[in-house]
């Protein structure tokens, strides 16, 4: 055993290698609070209609008299929507790529959204589903499915579910998918205009009564992908070094997988299915905090919330008068992204 | 450190249909360095898997102080046994001091926070390992010699009195063969940890080991003192090779030169 002082110059050494990490990353919460409050802000302010300064405060105090400060009622619902969904995608996004070692995991590319769509679909044109908490419960449903199926196929062969794999079955059956949902749809005139809108994914229409019927199953879903963190942790080691730390690996790994479908199930019942914010969103945060889930986390939900809601004012913006919803935004960002991931980083396990 | 009693008796495992371990009995020396050697696909990192509770054995069971391993719980286990396998995951990016605290992992719970007591046992796992002044470099920009240093500063922080490693030597130029082997010999002879490690090399095994196991089959041939295990005799039997053994002039131990077809004087 060395000395005691030469071991205290040690720990005071590590202390300050920790500390200054820390420091970093309170700046950058900061940073991220900050961006989430100034597009919030945006969020409310613009929109297809420019709205003067008094009518918005006029709409905040809950008076509605001409239709300017009608406008903006309108996006108060939406801007805590896309708030919510962008931190629940965010979140979402990060769990998935923790739970399976995969950068190239997100909800839309491992086709966990549009499982939920699909059920959705299903639920609508065979089992007449109408209700808020119908259409999420089926999603719900839908996503975890699709999460397990596609898991499974990735899994099946050598080397179990490597990286590629995982993103191949989940293309694919994103692509099935969203060929059964075109092909459920197509001689349906009754639901096809109401699913057409829905499926393109966006937070236009939303009001705080529908909202707020999702926000029980978002809690639960951020609660379980949230208490992960530590276990993400030592999954990130390989499944037999997070076994030998004693984790166990498969429970670790269905918790937060759990979460995760809560999140993208709930997200897509409300909004349909808005794909890349999940892939986009942790590989910025773990630049700006590194690799600790307990970090990680909750800054991808932060910066999700912020992402998802500005993709969503540039769509307001850059189609005027009408606008771009926020599914299209993220698409044409997200797409992009995807391929400089996978040219420029090491598509390995993460 | 309190000392651990590990034993296997009458294990038997595989994977799928095929059979590995077939009535396996090993008992680890507490306090003492046990190496196992064997030919390719013999059941070596099997037994270290086994042992590890990473496999669950068909039949027999593995013992920690007389209690089998599968009705400890896991963190109670992770603070007695470590374990280094072969190719752990460095996540990208993660800093040399961020991975080693990791190792701390079955000691906190949800709610306990990081303490004093794992500041210092970060802080010395970093110093036995001669790592501490890597503690904010990114471990993706190591070397091989000095990555396997940060993986077992990362298990001693764990604090275990038993620590199994899978071919802790793999990849590794031999001054760092060297350096990881002696650095486990430190650990052994100041903390008492009991190792149990699988290696590849005949002669790093007998000169590192205090008891020396030879496997072949999924059954122990031999296990011993290397003088005693490291002989022509076994070696033609568990490796299928001539060779001549000699004593190694430095150390004392066997070393032994295998015998091919070609090149003889």
């Amino acid at each position: 055993m060395p000395p005691m002082t030469a071991r205290s110059l040690s720990a005071l050494r590590r202390a300050r290698v920790i500390e200054r990490s820390n420091r970093v990353r309170l700046l950058a919460l900061i940073a991220v609070l900050a961006g989430v409050a100034v597009i919030s802000a945006l969020s409310v302010a613009i929109g297809t209609r420019e709205v003067g300064l008094s009518d918005i405060l006029a709409a905040f105090a809950g008076r509605i008299e001409n239709t300017d400060q009608a406008a903006v009622a309108a996006r108060l619902p939406r801007t805590v929507l896309g708030l919510l969904a962008g931190a629940a995608l965010g979140l979402a996004g990060a769990v998935m790529q923790g739970v399976t070692r995969n950068p190239l995991a997100d909800p839309g590319i491992l086709g966990v959204n549009m499982g939920a769509s699909l059920a959705v679909v299903i639920g609508v044109a065979w089992f007449g589903i109408a209700t808020a908490q119908a259409y999420i419960w089926t999603a719900i449903l839908g996503a975890g499915v699709a999460a397990v199926f596609v898991y499974a196929i990735g899994s099946m062969g050598r080397g179990g579910a490597t990286p590629l794999k995982l993103a191949l079955a989940g293309a694919a059956s994103s692509v099935a998918f969203a060929a059964l949902v075109i092909a459920i749809v197509l001689p349906r005139n009754d639901i096809a205009g109401g699913i057409r809108l829905w499926q393109i994914g966006g937070i236009g229409g939303a009001t705080f009564a529908r909202t707020v019927e999702v926000v029980p199953v978002l809690i639960a879903g951020f609660v379980l992908c949230l208490l992960s963190a530590r276990r993400l942790n030592a999954l990130a080691l390989g499944d037999d070094l997070a076994a030998g730390l004693g984790e166990s690996v498969a429970f670790a790994r269905a918790f937060a997988a759990l979460g995760a479908v809560l999140l993208c199930g709930a997200t897509t019942a409300i909004c349909g299915p808005i794909g890349f914010l999940g892939l986009v969103v942790p590989h910025l945060c773990r630049l700006l905090v590194g690799v600790d889930h307990r970090w990680l986390l909750p800054f991808s939900a932060l910066t999700g919330a912020g992402l998802l809601l500005g993709a969503d004012v540039i769509g307001r913006i850059i189609a005027r008068p009408a606008e771009l919803d926020v599914g299209i935004v993220t698409a044409f960002v997200g797409a992009p992204f995807f391929i400089w991931v996978l040219r420029h980083q090491r598509v390995r396990e993460l | 450190m309190t000392r651990h009693i590990l034993n296997a008796s009458r294990i038997s495992a595989g994977y799928g249909d095929t059979v590995i371990l077939d009535g396996l009995d090993l008992d680890l020396l507490p306090g003492r360095i046990t190496v196992i050697v064997g030919a390719n696909a013999c059941g070596k990192s099997t037994l270290l898997r086994v042992m590890s509770r990473l496999l669950k054995p068909r039949a027999g069971q593995v013992l920690l102080d007389g209690t089998s391993i599968h009705r400890i719980p896991s963190r109670r286990l992770a603070q007695v046994l470590g374990l280094l396998p072969q190719s752990p995951i460095a996540p990208e990016g993660i800093t040399v001091a961020d991975l080693v605290s990791r190792g701390r992992y079955p000691h906190q719970g949800l709610l306990s926070r990081w303490s004093a007591r794992d500041d210092e046992a970060v802080a010395a796992a970093l110093e036995v390992t001669h790592t501490f002044d890597l503690a904010d470099r990114p471990v993706d920009e190591l070397s091989g010699g000095q990555r396997q240093r940060v993986w077992i500063a990362m298990a001693l922080a764990q604090e275990t009195g038993l620590l199994l490693l899978d071919e802790p030597t793999t990849f590794l130029d031999i001054n760092h063969q060297i350096e990881v082997l002696d650095l486990l010999t430190d650990l052994n002879r100041t903390r008492g940890t009991t190792i149990m490690m699988v290696l590849h090399d005949l002669n790093l095994a007998a000169r590192y080991a205090d008891h020396l196991v030879a496997m072949a089959g999924g059954r122990i041939h031999a296990a011993g003192p290397p003088e005693a295990i490291l002989t022509e005799a076994n070696i033609r039997a568990v490796f299928g090779l001539e060779s001549r053994v000699i004593t190694d002039p430095t150390s004392g131990r066997p070393i032994m030169l295998p015998i091919g077809r070609h090149r003889m004087i």
